[in-house]
């Protein structure tokens, strides 16, 4: 193929290293060398993921992690513009500005939809495992440089101002990617497995309305812990949907199996384990509280996760 | 025992420690009392890191959007919704909730994303809606705003994907199910996944209109004026 996932990551690497070597020039910055390899690190791990053993990448998060936790990541200065340089921008570009920021979407939905399939020579053009995040990767790349044209702009300024932004985001940036390998270490040491069956010693299983609840609310529970629903789905459903709703009381599977994916997105809304979703926006947003999206969402997804308990009920009620 | 890493993550984010400490804490105890030599345990965290990048593909959109916004991308999408009359904080987050879940809904995921959409556009037109109306905000009330702003992008992303049959979540459950040799059809998982839909349009859009009642209730106590 000839774009794959491997090349957005060498983006994104360039993205994060160029915009490091400002981290080390940064005399505002009271910590410009820690905080400077931080990044530096995290760029090598985005850009050469693929080529250094797994043991060297593990050994070099640590390394992040160390950094983050004795205090040496800290904002430097980003010499932004001046609320009178971007009024004076704004009055010649006005609406146009807008047209970078829709063509991400607008191109990356394009190229899922119609550039799937299509081979140049003998190779795919995109990456058929990864069409989403290759359209998205070359969406940005093409938004980039009719905004760079537009604006003027040199690539550094447009590497500047990222590392403006991804230096707000800060650790949170990584946090993601750790909380998806602390989900592979719970899986391998068999926590999913231990709660599962906390949850079933705790229910009776003769109550149809029981077994329901415990469902929906061991979906939402187990998500919060493992940070995602694709992990709680398979232990919760092998563990109390499979052998009591659909194998003792026969419902259909057709007639749980979203309510109960549903039931775990309302746990997501809900923990700082997602933090892609909760915790990387909130850092993004320059919310003074973390946990400030989560603290929004929480009604919203206890009121559901209530419709999903008694929409299945119900449901499973007519499948008697 | 092996619980233990879910305890250390629960009070570590109780107790507020740096939530990256935590987790790696609790990944090395796990690891440690799963009896797995401290080798494999660092092995792992490479490989998991290093199959996990594709959660940092939002870098990719922040030199555009970094660029945009040194020109002035976020006080153009503000004064966009000043001049529209009817524009309030909660009716435009409702408009986005609309959009993106029916978007989702239709397989176009893609359409919207906290980095890409909510900072430059959804989070400054919600917040210029409210300026227009109040004047300049508070703190908490600009974060209570932006907060919403990316709790609307989840709720509608969550809630629409489900109802699209190809989508992962979908392909997901239908794969287990077979693995389990139990019946199951991605149209039908799809198709009762609507309700839920429904609800969570209905509920959250009943929360925005609160929190504009909300907001206008408190620049009534707090200046003793209306709009403008």
């Amino acid at each position: 193929m000839w774009l794959s996932i491997e090349t957005v990551y060498i983006f994104l690497g360039i993205v994060v290293v160029l915009g490091s070597m400002w981290t080390f020039a940064d005399r505002q910055n009271p910590k410009r060398f820690t905080s400077g390899v931080f990044y530096f690190l995290y760029g090598v791990t985005l850009l050469f993921g693929s080529i250094i053993p797994p043991f060297y990448t593990g050994l070099l998060v640590l390394v992040m992690v160390a950094i983050v936790g004795t205090g040496g990541l800290k904002l430097g200065s980003y010499q932004e513009a001046t609320r009178e340089e971007r009024s004076r921008h704004r009055d010649r570009l006005k609406h146009r500005l807008f047209i970078p920021a829709l063509l991400i979407p607008i191109l990356t939905v394009i190229g899922v939809t119609w550039l799937k399939n299509v081979k140049v020579g003998n190779a795919y053009l995109f990456d058929p495992k990864n069409v989403t995040l290759v359209s998205l990767g070359l969406a940005t790349f093409v938004a980039l440089l009719v905004s760079m044209a537009m604006t003027r702009s040199t690539p550094f300024m447009a590497v500047k101002e990222s590392r403006r932004l991804l230096e707000t985001i800060g650790w949170a940036a990584l946090l993601p990617q750790m909380l998806a390998t602390l989900g592979t270490i719970f899986t391998t040491a068999g926590v999913g497995v231990a709660v599962s069956n906390l949850v079933k010693a705790i229910i009776p299983t003769h109550s149809l309305f029981w077994i329901v609840a415990a469902y929906c609310i061991g979906m939402a529970l187990f998500t919060m812990i493992m940070g995602n629903a694709f992990a709680a789905f398979p232990v919760m459903t092998a563990g109390i949907a499979v052998p009591l709703l659909i194998k003792q009381f026969g419902v259909d599977a057709n007639h749980v199996a979203a309510l109960g994916m549903f039931s775990g997105y309302c746990g997501t809304l809900m923990t700082p384990m997602a933090a892609n979703f909760n915790i990387v926006p909130a850092a993004l947003l320059d919310l003074k509280d973390k946990n400030h999206v989560i603290r929004v969402q929480v009604p919203t997804a206890l009121i559901l996760l209530a419709f999903n308990i008694a929409a299945m009920y119900v449901v499973t009620l007519i499948d008697l | 025992m092996v619980l233990i890493g879910v305890l250390i993550v629960i009070i570590g984010f109780i107790v507020r420690i740096n939530p990256l400490l935590v987790v790696t804490a609790a990944g090395l105890a796990t690891g440690l009392l799963a009896h797995q030599s401290l080798y494999d345990i660092i092995e792992q965290f490479g490989t998991a890191f290093t199959t996990n990048r594709y959660m940092a593909v939002f870098i990719a959109t922040l030199p555009v959007i970094g660029l945009l916004e040194r020109f002035g991308l976020r006080e153009q999408a503000e004064s966009v919704v000043a001049k529209i009359k009817a524009a309030t904080t909660g009716r435009i987050l409702t408009v986005y909730l609309i959009i993106r879940e029916a978007a989702a809904a239709a397989g176009l995921t893609s359409i919207g994303g906290h980095a890409q959409m909510v900072r430059p556009l959804v989070a400054p037109m919600a917040e210029g809606a409210a300026e227009a109306k109040y004047g300049k905000l508070p703190d908490h009330v600009r974060d209570d705003i932006r907060a919403h702003s990316a709790a609307v992008d989840n709720i509608g992303l969550f809630f629409g994907e489900d109802v699209f049959i190809a989508i992962g979540a979908i392909l997901l459950m239908k794969g287990f199910f077979d693995q389990n040799g139990i019946p199951s059809d991605p149209l039908h998982m799809a198709l009762w996944a609507i309700p839920t839909a429904v609800a969570a349009l209905i509920v959250h859009s009943i929360r925005l209109h609160r929190f504009d009642r909300s907001l206008h209730k408190l620049f009534h106590r707090e200046n003793g004026k209306g709009e403008k």
